[in-house]
């Protein structure tokens, strides 16, 4: 199966006055049609820029740098603006993480919903449109779907919105859905709803799926690939089970270490020492480096590089597992 | 929605009712009336019948209540200068304040709107600083300075347009209005201009302020997601955002234009109420000035009250219910 | 550390400081600074400089009068900017005049201000009936023009400079005393969980302690505004003839005076006066936009 996305060497950098940020730093993967990628890492670790930067919806004074993105062989990175908007929103769509500001307040859903199918399916007539919107409203559980369309976004719930925004994300068929952290503005008990919500129809439709994520408890239900990024990096990728169990990175350990287990009885939640490092002023070496447990000399000097651990299993580290 | 509005009829009676009492304290009671009315040199027994001839022996709340009673009837006593009744000239001259309010109020929208959502849509372009760096001159020049200016510039230097007066009076759907004249539209122009000046500028800043802080929006990245192309994101989505406090801030305008007509028509010679009202507080004209202050805040409030109304209809997200 | 070198590092701080970064990178801010200081220079040491002090009357000579400024015909040094009907010179009586504009503008922002202050403080910390009544009168007043409130003000107590710094106080208080009392209002609600009301002078001035930091900024903006429109009002009140004495000009008094001969031709008696309070405007509002430019969460 040929990949539908493919990421070589993506570098995007934010140049403010302090310095450059290098929030995405040479980051490579693949995704094959309806395969479910969770992007993992801790606030600032890159990884909704990586999102962003798939859909070259970074804003200044972010830019990308270099690096090749290609989605079903062309690489958008080439792309002109106007060649993006026609595939934002219809091959490609994405998912914001905050359902209260992603709708426009002043237009009613049933317009916003209209709207991606008047930019990308105009071969509809009015009335077919509006049964679409109809059909994708019940698609995503909300009921009376045909009178919700002429309410406002502040008429509905948290979590009814963000289904909206699914449906919006949905409603050309995409290839590809980007989900910046969908779930993390929500009740908890919302969160499981949506989430599951998200995985039937991103099943159903055959759709690739990013889930863009600090929680990996998420990511361990629901990925089949699982990339851990720090610091504008990927330390560590694998399938599901590679990193959840398999995993070598001391960073991945510490992040799964940290996940609280409700069926063992814990003294303390575990954490990783220290914190995430200024990004003007990023370590020499390893960026991980100054939390390390495992840490020496060479690891302080020198940057690693991608090496194999397994099939799909990869690892940046000088000493995975803290063996040599 | 019913509740809604008499409760704000009932905040604008009660601040009209702090209005009448501040205009009734401030000019009956401050000074002395009677100064006025008697001779430098009359007799106790002189002043004590032109006391009570005034009413001025009744205890406060009495005179107060007549002074409001005669005011419901639109009778604020006749004009020390005129011998007129004092409402009744205002509303002489009002018609007149009201077209170059008008006008300048139609130049201000158009100009200060339009230019204001190009600069807040287009910020990093040469042209929108320009207009920006502009319309920060435009809030700092002085009304008056800027009518000399057009005065000199316009009028004597170059000869294009008259200087002082109203033009000829012509009647379009029954109203009597200068408007309705080239003549009438060659007086008027100056004036509004100048009067509309300021409010230009302001439009500009504000508009441009809301664009600006409307394009950054979460669900204008979200347009954009689904693959909005930018001008219709800058027009269709933030565009309607930012137009809905614009209104608020209209009402606001309005009252200040109608506040500096007291300068352009002092200027212009224009014939409307702002030049009576300083003619007469030059004159201590105080049925004039008392007729003037209670017109006007009926005049504000009700702008207030209708621009609040206004403001619930447009933005969906207001619900009275 | 030693004191000094305290004081160095707070400075190289502030050097380093986003806000010092942006100052170098905008000319408007650059302009306006330049404006701002100038006109202060030239108000403070201007008289020193100038042909003559124009309310002196021994200093004037009607010979000198009605003549246009220097570059144009029948000007003549040392009168630049030409004479007025009396033989003032307009170059020297902008300098004195804006002296007067320049005080009342001051003077009158810091006293609207330190009321708006107080009665915003007042009217969190105490809440219910004080904070209604304060409220409600900055309602009214706020749906009023303050130039008409003003132009009432000083028809009722006369001319004077006391007399404006008193209206420009009732007119001005109002935007201070809403910023402050929302401030009040959350540091209130921030700091004390559940109230058992222990008012005593000591909570009070914790109060103040938390809730002037957080306001600091949005006054600062307030404040340089202010000054601007201050001086605006009080030449357009001084204009109509209804703001500061005869005795101690104004710009706007000015400009008035010029008005009579404008038409008989003699434009530089009032246009020149009228372009310098433009320009101390100008200069106080570029400040002002990138001060509030600089402040506001909301741009970054």
């Amino acid at each position: 199966m040929k990949n539908i996305l493919e990421v070589n060497g993506l570098k995007t950098y934010f140049h403010t006055f302090k310095g450059v940020v290098k929030a995405v730093d040479d980051v490579s993967f693949s995704l094959k049609p309806g395969e479910i990628l969770g992007l993992v890492g801790e606030s600032g670790g890159g990884k909704s820029v990586t999102g962003f930067s798939l859909i070259k919806l970074i804003e200044e004074p972010g830019k990308i740098e270099s690096g090749e993105i290609l989605f079903n062989g062309t690489d958008i990175v080439k792309l002109s603006e106007r060649e993006m908007s026609g595939i934002r929103g219809k091959d490609i769509a994405m998912i914001f993480q905050d359902p209260m500001t992603s709708l426009n307040p002043v237009y009613t859903v049933g317009k916003q919903m209209e709207e991606v199918l008047v930019l990308h399916q105009s071969h509809l007539s009015k009335q077919e449109r509006k049964e679409r919107c109809i059909e994708l409203l019940k698609d995503v559980g909300i009921s009376n779907p045909e009178s919700r369309l002429k309410n406002y976004p502040h008429q509905f719930s948290g979590g009814m919105r963000q289904r909206v925004v699914i449906a919006i994300a949905l409603a050309c068929n995409p290839k590809l859905i980007i989900a910046d952290e969908p779930t993390t503005a929500l009740d908890v008990t919302i969160q499981a709803q949506i989430l599951k919500l998200m995985m039937k129809l991103v099943k159903e439709h055959n759709c690739a799926l990013i889930l863009v994520t600090h929680d990996l408890a998420v990511v361990s239900e629901v990925a089949d690939k699982i990339n851990v990024m720090y610091c504008g990096k990927i330390v560590e990728t694998g399938t599901r089970d590679d990193i959840m169990f398999n995993h070598v990175h001391p960073y991945t350990k510490g992040l799964i270490g940290s996940i609280p287990k409700l069926d063992q009885s814990q003294n303390r939640l575990e954490t990783i020492e220290g914190i995430v490092p200024n990004m003007f002023q990023l370590p020499k070496g390893c960026n991980f480096a100054p939390r390390c447990k495992h840490v020496d000399k060479k690891c302080l000097e020198v940057e690693p590089v991608i090496s194999e651990v397994g099939k799909l299993h990869h690892v940046a580290c000088h000493h995975p597992k803290g063996g040599a | 929605m019913l509740k809604y509005i008499l409760k704000r009829l009932g905040q604008l009676a009660i601040v009209l009712f702090i209005v009448s009492l501040l205009v009734f304290f401030l000019t009956s009671i401050v000074g002395n009336p009677l100064d006025l009315l008697v001779r430098e040199n009359a007799t106790p027994q002189e002043v004590e019948i032109a006391r009570k001839y005034l009413g001025l022996d009744k205890p406060l709340y009495v005179q107060y209540f007549r002074f409001i009673t005669n005011a419901l009837k639109g009778d604020f006593g006749l004009s020390y200068m005129y011998h007129q009744s004092a409402l009744k000239m205002i509303a002489e001259r009002f018609p007149a304040t009201l077209e170059m309010v008008l006008v300048a109020m139609t130049i201000s929208i158009i100009g200060g709107v339009g230019f204001g959502v190009y600069a807040g849509a287009y910020p990093k372009r040469k042209s929108s600083k320009f207009v920006m760096t502009c319309s920060i001159a435009g809030i700092s020049l002085p009304s008056f300075w800027i009518g000399m200016v057009m005065i000199y510039v316009f009028g004597l230097k170059l000869g294009w347009f008259p200087v002082s007066g109203r033009g000829e009076v012509g009647t379009i759907f029954g109203i009597e209005t200068s408007l309705a004249t080239l003549d009438g539209w060659r007086h008027i122009i100056l004036p509004a201009l100048t009067l509309g000046m300021g409010s230009v500028a302001s439009m500009m800043r504000l508009t441009r302020a809301g664009m600006q802080e409307n394009m950054k929006q979460d669900y204008v990245k979200f347009a954009r997601a689904k693959g909005v192309k930018n001008h219709k994101v800058l027009f269709g989505h933030a565009l309607k955002n930012t137009l809905i406090p614009v209104v608020t801030i209209f009402g606001m305008q309005l009252g200040s234009l109608i506040a500096f007509t007291t300068i352009t028509e002092t200027i212009f010679a224009w014939p409307g109420m702002g030049k009576l009202i300083i003619d007469s507080i030059n004159s201590a004209d105080r049925p004039i000035i008392s007729a003037y202050i209670l017109f006007v805040a009926v005049m504000f409030v009700v702008i207030n009250f209708l621009v609040d109304m206004l403001y619930t209809v447009i933005d969906p997200r207001i619900d009275l219910q | 550390m030693s004191e000094l070198a305290l004081k160095e590092s707070k400075l190289n701080k502030m050097l380093q400081s986003e806000t010092w970064y942006n100052y170098k990178h905008s000319w408007t801010a650059k302009i306006g600074s330049f404006l701002i200081i100038s006109i202060v220079l030239i108000a403070i040491i201007g008289p020193l400089f100038v042909p003559q002090n124009p309310y002196n009357l021994a200093d004037l000579a009607l010979e000198d009068a009605y003549l246009p400024p220097v570059w144009e015909d029948g000007g003549r040094a040392p009168f630049l900017l030409g004479t007025d009907q009396q033989g003032r010179d307009i170059l020297s009586a902008i300098v004195y005049g804006s002296r007067v504009s320049l005080f009342i503008g001051i003077v009158g922002t810091l006293l609207a201000s330190t009321f708006g202050i107080s009665m915003g403080l007042l009217s969190g910390y105490f809440g219910g009936r004080v904070d209604s009544i304060i409220m409600r009168i900055a309602d009214v007043q706020l749906s009023f023009p303050s130039l008409l409130i003003a132009l009432f003000l000083m028809s009722l107590i006369g001319q004077g400079v006391v007399n404006i710094l008193i209206a420009l106080l009732l007119v001005g208080w109002v935007r201070y005393a809403r910023t402050v009392r929302g401030a009040t209002l959350s540091v209130i609600q921030n700091e004390y969980i559940e109230a058992t009301k222990v008012i005593g002078l000591s909570n009070l001035r914790v109060i103040v302690k938390h809730v002037l930091p957080n306001v600091l900024t949005s006054i600062i903006v307030l404040s340089t505004i202010q000054v601007g429109g201050f001086i605006l009002t009080e030449a357009t009140l001084s204009f109509l003839g209804m703001g500061v004495p005869i005795t101690r000009p104004s710009l706007g008094m000015l400009c008035s005076n010029g008005f009579s001969v404008l038409y008989s031709g003699l434009w530089w008696v009032s246009i020149f006066p009228g372009l310098y309070i433009m320009m101390i405007v100008f200069g106080i509002n570029l400040m002002g936009d990138f001060l509030r430019d600089e402040f506001n969460p909301k741009l970054k």
